[in-house]
C-alpha cells in the first residue's frame, strides 16, 4: 500500500526542501520506489537540490492539465533509479494546482510507487493545503525558535482538520516532529530553544533532530541530497531519521554536544 | 470668557458595549383584548416586580398573522411596562415598528428559550477530535471534552462545560459558556461564561494564557502577576473583579 508523506512547516526557510530530497533519497536508497513531487509552483527548488534542473521537461502543472503524461514529467534520479521527481512549474503560481488534478496524479502514482513525498511549499494558502490534503503521514519541519514552533502548531492544526482523512472522518493523519538547523551549543547557551522545550510546546513523536550542518549549504549548492553525504552529521541525521521511519529502533543522535577530548581540543582547527 | 465654561478636552459622553438580560414577552395571539386581559392578570400577581421593568417583544409566533402593533403596545403601556423593541415578526409588522421608532432586534440562533442575550456566537469545531454537536441543545447543558491538543489558530466552542485533556497553544481560542477545565498548559486564550454567565470559572494545571476572560470580565497575559505564571489556578468573578486564586 503506498503511502503519502507531506514534508511541511508553516514557516518558509527551515528546511522543507532540503529534508524533502533526503527522506526521498533515503527510501529509495532503502530499495522502495519512490516519487517526490514539488508543490512550490512557481519557486521550483526541488529539482535543484536533487540536482536534475538541467533535465525538466514537462512539470507537475502540465501533468494537471493533462498536456504531458505522467511518465513523460517524472525524472528518474542518476544515483538511485529508485527515484524520481516531479518537478513544479516556474512559469506558474499555486492557483494553477487544482484538488482534483492533484488528486488524480496522487492516485496514478499510488498505483506504481511505495512511497510519494510531497515538499510542501510555506504558508498555509492552496499550495500548502493541495500538498497536505491527501497526505497518509506529516513531516513537521521545525527550527529551534519559536516563530517556526507557533507556525508549525498552527500547520498541526490545519493537518487535523482540513484533510481529506478529517474530512471524511478517517484515522486522522500520522504527525511526526523534525527538528532542524539544531544546535547544541546554542541551546545551552539559552540562546535556542531546546528539544525538551519544543516537545512541551508541540507534544509531538519525535522523528529526529538535524545539527545545523555546514554539509546541508554545501549538499544543496552541488545538487546532492545530504543524506548521501554519510561522512556528514546532517547526513546521518537524515539517515536514522528513514530508519526510525521504516520502523527501526535508534537512538536519538545531535542533541547533546559532542563532548571533545583532550586530542580533539589541542588539535581543534 | 463666560461661555468657555465646557472646555473641549472633556468627553462629553463615551460609547460601550455591555450585554445586558431582559425578559422577553412572546406574542401568541393578536387578539389584543384578551391578550391586554391575560396580561393585566398576570401583572396583578405580582405589580411591584412587573411595574416600570423593560420587556423585548417577541413577534416569532404570530408572524403571518395580522397584528396592530401600535393597540398592543398601548395594552403593554397600560399595565407600565416599557417595551424596549421587537424581534422577529413581518416585514409589516416590522416596518410599523420602525415608523413608531420601536427597535428591532435579530432573533439569536439558538431556540427562543434557552438564549437569554441578543446573540450567539457561531460555534466553530476545530477537528474531528471535538464532539460534533451540530444538533441544538434543547435544554441547557452538553459539555464538550477534547483529548487532542488544541493547535494555534483553532477555536474550540462549547454550549456547556468544556473539558480539555491536552495543552491549549499559543494563539489558539477556547470558549464556553458554562466552566473551562484545562489538564495542560494554557497558552493560548480561554473564555467563560461567554453568554454573560458570572459564576462560571475557569481551571487550569499550568497558566501560560494570552487571555483569560469571564462574562467579558478579562485580563491579558501581561496583567497576570507572574507568580501565577506556569502553576495550577482557578479564575473566577468576584463583584466584576477577575480573580485568579491558586489551588
Amino acid at each position: 500500500m503506498a503511502r503519502i508523506i507531506v514534508v511541511t512547516s508553516g514557516k518558509g526557510g527551515v528546511g522543507k526542501t532540503t529534508t524533502s530530497a533526503a527522506i526521498a533519497m533515503g527510501l529509495a536508497k532503502k530499495g522502495h520506489k519512490t516519487a517526490v513531487i514539488d508543490f512550490d509552483v512557481g519557486l521550483r527548488n526541488l529539482d535543484l537540490i536533487l540536482g536534475c534542473e538541467r533535465r525538466v521537461v514537462y512539470d507537475f502543472v502540465n501533468v494537471i492539465n493533462e498536456e504531458a503524461t505522467l511518465n513523460q514529467a517524472l525524472i528518474k534520479d542518476k544515483r538511485c533509479d529508485k527515484l524520481f521527481v516531479l518537478p513544479a512549474s516556474q512559469t506558474r503560481d499555486k492557483d494553477a494546482l487544482t484538488l482534483e488534478g492533484v488528486g488524480k496524479v496522487l492516485n496514478e502514482l499510488k498505483k506504481t510507487f511505495k512511497y510519494i513525498v510531497c515538499d510542501s511549499p510555506a504558508g498555509i494558502e492552496r499550495g500548502a493545503h493541495l500538498a497536505m490534503y491527501f497526505a497518509d503521514d506529516a513531516f513537521v519541519v521545525t527550527n529551534p525558535e519559536v516563530s517556526s514552533v507557533r507556525d508549525s502548531d498552527r500547520m498541526l492544526g490545519i493537518l487535523a482538520s482540513k484533510s481529506q482523512r478529517a474530512e471524511k472522518a478517517e484515522t486522522p493523519i500520522k504527525e511526526y516532529l523534525l527538528l532542524t538547523r539544531y544546535n547544541p551549543a546554542r541551546v545551552k547557551l539559552g540562546e535556542m530553544l531546546s528539544v525538551e522545550d519544543v516537545q512541551d510546546i508541540l507534544s509531538l513523536h519525535l522523528l529526529g533532530v538535524i545539527p545545523e550542518s555546514q554539509a546541508v549549504l554545501n549538499a544543496s549548492n552541488s545538487g546532492t541530497p545530504v543524506i548521501l553525504d554519510e561522512q556528514s552529521d546532517a547526513g546521518q541525521a537524515y539517515s536514522d531519521i528513514v530508519d526510525r521511519y521504516l520502523g527501526e529502533d535508534k537512538p536519538h543522535r545531535f542533541i547533546d554536544e559532542e563532548k571533545k577530548g583532550l586530542f580533539g581540543r589541542l588539535f581543534r582547527s | 470668557m463666560p461661555n468657555q465654561s465646557s472646555s473641549p478636552a472633556l468627553p462629553a459622553f463615551e460609547f460601550k458595549s455591555s450585554v445586558i438580560t431582559v425578559p422577553v414577552l412572546n406574542i401568541y395571539t393578536t387578539d389584543i383584548n384578551s391578550f391586554s386581559l391575560q396580561l393585566r392578570e398576570k401583572v396583578k400577581q405580582a405589580a411591584d416586580f412587573f411595574k416600570n421593568s423593560s420587556v423585548l417583544i417577541d413577534l416569532q409566533n404570530v408572524q403571518d398573522q395580522d397584528l396592530n402593533l401600535a393597540l398592543l403596545l398601548d395594552a403593554i403601556h397600560n399595565v407600565e411596562i416599557l417595551p424596549i423593541g421587537i424581534r422577529g415578526g413581518s416585514e409589516a409588522q416590522q416596518q410599523s415598528a420602525k415608523k413608531i421608532q420601536l427597535p428591532i432586534f435579530n432573533i439569536p440562533r439558538v431556540s427562543t428559550e434557552a438564549a437569554p442575550a441578543e446573540k450567539s456566537p457561531k460555534p466553530v469545531t476545530p477537528s474531528a477530535t471535538t464532539n460534533q454537536s451540530s444538533e441544538e441543545p434543547q435544554n441547557n447543558t452538553i459539555n464538550t471534552l477534547v483529548t487532542q491538543p488544541i493547535r494555534s489558530g483553532q477555536r474550540v466552542y462549547a454550549k456547556g462545560d468544556l473539558v480539555i485533556t491536552s495543552h491549549v497553544s499559543a494563539g489558539a481560542e477556547v470558549m464556553a459558556e458554562g466552566n473551562i477545565h484545562i489538564y495542560g498548559a494554557l497558552r493560548g486564550r480561554a473564555l467563560a461564561g461567554v453568554l454573560g454567565d458570572e459564576n462560571s470559572r475557569i481551571f487550569c494545571t499550568d497558566l501560560q494564557a494570552e487571555l483569560i476572560s469571564i462574562a467579558g470580565n478579562y485580563r491579558i497575559s501581561e496583567d497576570i502577576e507572574d507568580s501565577y505564571k506556569k502553576t495550577p489556578v482557578q479564575i473566577y468573578l468576584d463583584k466584576q473583579a477577575l480573580i485568579i486564586k491558586n489551588t
